[in-house]
């Protein structure tokens, strides 16, 4: 451990942490806009900026190291008038139309902008203006909302491997694009989404739902896979409206495309929600109860067991079953059936 | 006519840019045609390409050397060829008439020239030359006779500072990197020169490549690098192929890769070409920039000299810098500090240009006054008009108004008057620069060159332009000065990196010391400069107009009407300002307030 001086408070931190790291681990707030604990410092955002003794100017503790004996001061009228013309001049590139933005109310930039009482900006001129046809259903650009923090870039490549996306242009025209400045093309896990701390990243399938605050959160966890991932339901009534997960759970906030987006099926009308039996060879499956239908199962198993004998007979279990469903599968099918013929979806 | 001739063409790219190949051309058929070409075969007679002396408005210079007695021709076209063959190179009379003036040696004469001292000497593409000038004796020494500790050592006692903008000390740089525990460290040569005007590394790299080679290997040597890497502009394709020459000859000779000078060391350097962004001349960027990635800063610390490239650490040292190694090894850091002011020691390659008689490059002790850098090597004013002020250290540095004239050029004497040093740009402007324009010019520059990473740089560099551009066009408010200093100054404390932390300067320095002009163009709307179009009144003075109609054929939007031979009117209810009948009008009529 080391100790350190934060705004006149003794700290202990443990080696290797940032000037940022040990002031939240006291609970000391130092405001952050490029900042997440699960990626590398960026230090681009400007707003984590403090004061050390014996440096000549301001910098970032979110890319500082914090040292033996080290003297921080996190806020001051100098850095935070630094800090209030930052978010002034983020303000002064943007549409500000909070009124309609998806991401009131779980917005980073709106909670700055009321956390420096910025209601006349100093900072007026040109603003861009991104022109964007997105092809697919799962993520929305409000490029005009984007901040620049890099989150949405740095998640894609060190998080998910994949570098979808990545800078263009330069100064006030830089501009984050997939390659060629083309419609974005990848695996649409929506991490950037999740990361977005603006409306410039954003669900197709929010759009018209109530914002998150509006919603009832559910924790549960994910049927898609065995991976079990931590997820929250949002929902509105009955029914499902968002979908997302928490930073400090096992997957740590992360979530594949199914999990994240492919939620429509459960308040779909074609989900079914009674056993469907074909009752005449060549005929329609009709809805049945389930006491029909698992008392045709055990007897039609059977009469395939006694003519054939049980090797007749095979299973294949569900990777959306849990651990101990499919255990119980291969249980009924090795002691209850009498065959080794047992297989699982994850091997095909 | 038995002695020696040689016969020097400037063959830098200002020299090629005013005509220096067909010079050369000119000069092989003419040696040709007189019958010399068996003479140069038997070293009578020698054809040289030299580097950039610096005096690159005279292009193409030529030297030409009987016995050792110099003649320097200035302004040589390759159909004045003929004539300098037969007169002089054959007939031993030199031409006095196409032969450089006294301005010519008055600008070299208070020059000290410790780095630029072989260009313009030397053949660039010829190794043996800079062999035959004590070209790689300071390697050899180093690596042979000095252990790595000692060649820090000497680096650090001779006060060598870095030339590229920041001023840190060489050496101790040096000792902070070889201090890691690491099993690779690189060199890296920042030869991303960027500052709009500034030449100092480029005219180096073509005019001596060999010399920055040379503070590659020492550098390598006394942290314990191996690989080097020079980072160079696209855009400087002569250097680039001199550089690539210099590689290869240095190799063969066994001066890079594996056991130089026959020694166990081993060291070898890669060109990697810049693709035309400013900021990558900021190391961390730089560094970036080699590894693949977008040329975008990261914070600092860990600094490169602990964790550069690929994460090992590497020295980032500028052209100049490296060029300096080579005379301190070889003639002692005692030497090299008796040269220069208290803190900052030796000499600096400055690019010297605006409204002054001599442009060109040159290379001053530090310390020297800014007057004598004027007045005597630059020649003053450009058309005796009123110096007003120079700006210096690129586009990021400030302008350093009259009153500062006596200011000794270096580090400190730059910075104490909110300047910098920078890499060695000075931009001497007169009484007809609005320093509000020159403010808007150069911050056209850093903005558009931002990298767009951090907030007050990106956002904030744009919107200084703005306010700038409406003072300029007439639409500046009250408050629009305090606003100004105040982003400034919140840019300047909060960027990430130096380009963010240092392009404020210009509206700095300009409002410190010429706010009255900020004041006439917000309050009375008037350019006293006389530069900003939209603040001008245009209007023809009957007496001196003589209805040539010039002025109205110039003008697109037709507010110039009169009958030929009688005087013109400008309609200002039409007028768009655009100056184009000021700049026709051949009898000084058409005048603007």
């Amino acid at each position: 451990m080391i100790s350190l001086t934060i705004d006149d408070k003794k700290i202990e931190a443990p080696h290797g942490a940032t000037v940022l790291e040990a002031a939240r681990l006291a609970k000391i707030d130092i405001p952050t806009l490029c900042h997440d604990p699960r990626m590398k410092p960026f230090g681009a955002c400007r707003l984590c900026i403090v004061d050390i003794a014996g440096l000549p100017r301001p910098v970032t503790s979110c890319t500082t190291p914090a040292t033996e004996g080290m003297v921080v001061t996190t806020s001051s009228p100098r850095l935070e008038r630094l800090r209030k013309t930052t978010v002034e001049l983020l303000l002064s590139d943007h549409p500000n139309d909070c009124m309609v933005c998806i991401q009131a109310g779980d917005c980073s930039l709106q909670d700055l902008a009321y956390r420096y009482g910025i209601r006349d900006n100093r900072f007026s001129g040109a603003v861009r203006q991104h022109k964007r046809v997105d092809n697919n259903p799962f993520i929305l650009r409000d490029q005009d909302k984007c901040v620049l923090c890099g989150l949405c870039v740095r998640v894609c490549d060190e998080v998910q491997g994949v570098g979808a996306i990545g800078y263009a242009n330069r100064g006030f025209e830089s501009d984050i694009c997939p390659p060629f400045k083309k419609d974005l093309n990848c695996e649409f896990c929506g991490q950037c989404v999740s990361v977005c701390p603006t409306g410039a990243l954003t669900a197709k399938m929010w759009v018209g739902q109530p914002r998150l605050d509006g919603l009832q959160p559910t924790e549960t966890t994910c049927t898609y896979c065995g991976c079990g991932c931590n997820v929250t339901l949002h929902t509105h009534g009955n029914k499902v409206a968002r979908v997302s997960s928490r930073s400090d759970n096992h997957n740590r906030g992360w979530l594949c495309v199914k999990g994240r987006f492919g939620y429509d099926f459960i308040n779909s009308p074609e989900r079914l929600t009674t056993p469907l039996i074909r009752r005449q060879k060549g005929g329609a499956l009709e809805p049945a109860g389930w006491d029909e239908a698992l008392d045709l199962i055990t007897s039609r198993l059977q009469s395939v067991k006694e003519q054939y004998g049980p090797d007749a007979i095979g299973g294949l279990a569900s990777a959306r079953c849990t651990n101990e469903e499919n255990y119980l599968f291969q249980k009924l099918l090795r002691a209850g059936i009498g065959t080794n013929n047992v297989d699982h979806c994850a091997r095909y | 006519m038995n002695g020696e001739i040689i016969v020097n063409v400037c063959m830098g790219t200002g020299g090629i840019a005013a005509g220096a190949e067909m010079v050369m051309k000119a000069f092989q058929d003419e040696f040709a045609a007189a019958g010399l070409e068996n003479a140069t075969v038997q070293n009578r007679c020698k054809l040289h390409k030299v580097g950039c002396r610096g005096f690159c408005a005279k292009d193409v210079l030529v030297d030409i050397s009987v016995d050792g007695e110099v003649s320097t021709y200035q302004f040589i076209q390759e159909d004045m060829v003929k004539r300098l063959v037969r007169e002089h190179v054959v007939g031993g009379k030199p031409i006095r008439e196409w032969m450089a003036g006294d301005d010519y040696h008055v600008f070299h004469d208070n020059q000290t020239k410790v780095i630029l001292h072989d260009l313009g000497k030397i053949n660039p593409e010829s190794i043996d030359d800079y062999i035959g000038v004590e070209g790689y004796t300071a390697a050899k020494k180093a690596l042979m006779t000095m252990t790595a500790e000692e060649v820090v050592n000497e680096v650090k006692n001779s006060g060598l500072r870095g030339r590229g903008g920041g001023g840190f000390p060489t050496g101790l740089k040096w000792s902070l990197c070889a201090a890691n525990e690491a099993d690779q460290r690189y060199v890296i040569c920042n030869a991303d020169e960027g500052d709009p005007g500034a030449f100092m590394d480029r005219s180096m790299v073509e005019g001596n490549p060999h010399a920055v080679i040379e503070g590659m290997i020492i550098t390598a040597y006394a942290i314990g690098a191996t690989r080097g890497y020079v980072y160079i502009r696209a855009e400087y394709p002569l250097a680039v192929q001199r550089l690539r020459i210099a590689l290869d000859q240095a190799r063969e000779r066994g001066f890079l890769g594996e056991k130089l000078f026959g020694t166990s060391f081993e060291f070898d350097i890669k060109i990697k070409l810049g693709a035309g962004a400013f900021v990558c001349g900021e190391e961390t960027a730089l560094i970036a920039s080699i590894e693949g990635e977008r040329g975008m800063p990261r914070a600092k610390p860990p600094f490169p000299a602990n964790k550069g490239l690929w994460g090992k650490p590497t020295i980032i040292n500028n052209v100049e810098t490296l060029a300096n190694l080579p005379p301190i090894i070889n003639k002692g850091a005692e030497w090299f500090a008796s040269i220069g002011s208290e803190k900052s020691k030796g000499t600096k390659v400055i690019a010297l240009t605006g409204k002054i008689r001599n442009t060109g490059l040159i290379e001053i002790p530090m310390g020297m006054p800014l007057k004598d850098i004027i007045f005597k090597i630059g020649g003053g004013i450009e058309g005796d008009k009123l110096f007003k002020a120079v700006q210096t250290g690129g586009p990021s540095g400030g302008c350093i108004p009259q009153q500062f004239i006596d200011l000794p050029v270096d580090y400190e004497g730059l910075k104490s008057v909110g300047s910098m040093m920078g890499s060695g740009g000075m931009v001497v402007l007169d009484e007809t620069d609005c320093m509000v324009n020159i403010a808007k010019f150069f911050l056209t520059f850093t903005q558009e060159e931002s990298c767009g990473k951090c907030v007050p740089c990106r956002i904030g560099t744009k919107r200084l332009l703005e306010i700038l551009t409406r003072i300029t066009e007439g639409k500046g408010k009250k408050g629009d000065i305090e606003l100004l200093q105040e982003l400034a100054e919140d840019v300047r404390d909060s960027s990430l990196c130096g380009l963010g932390m240092s392009a404020p300067n210009p509206v700095i320095s300009t409002i410190k010391y010429f706010r009255h002009e900020y004041e006439a163009h917000i309050n009375r709307k008037k350019c006293p400069a006389k530069v900003c179009n939209k603040l001008l009144t245009f209007f023809i003075r009957p007496d001196q107009c003589v209805g040539c109609g010039m002025c109205a054929k110039a003008c697109s939007v037709k507010a110039i009407s009169g009958d030929l031979k009688q005087p013109h009117r400008i309609d200002n209810a039409l007028c768009i300002k655009c100056g184009s009948c000021y700049d026709v009008c051949k009898f000084n009529a058409v005048v603007k307030d």
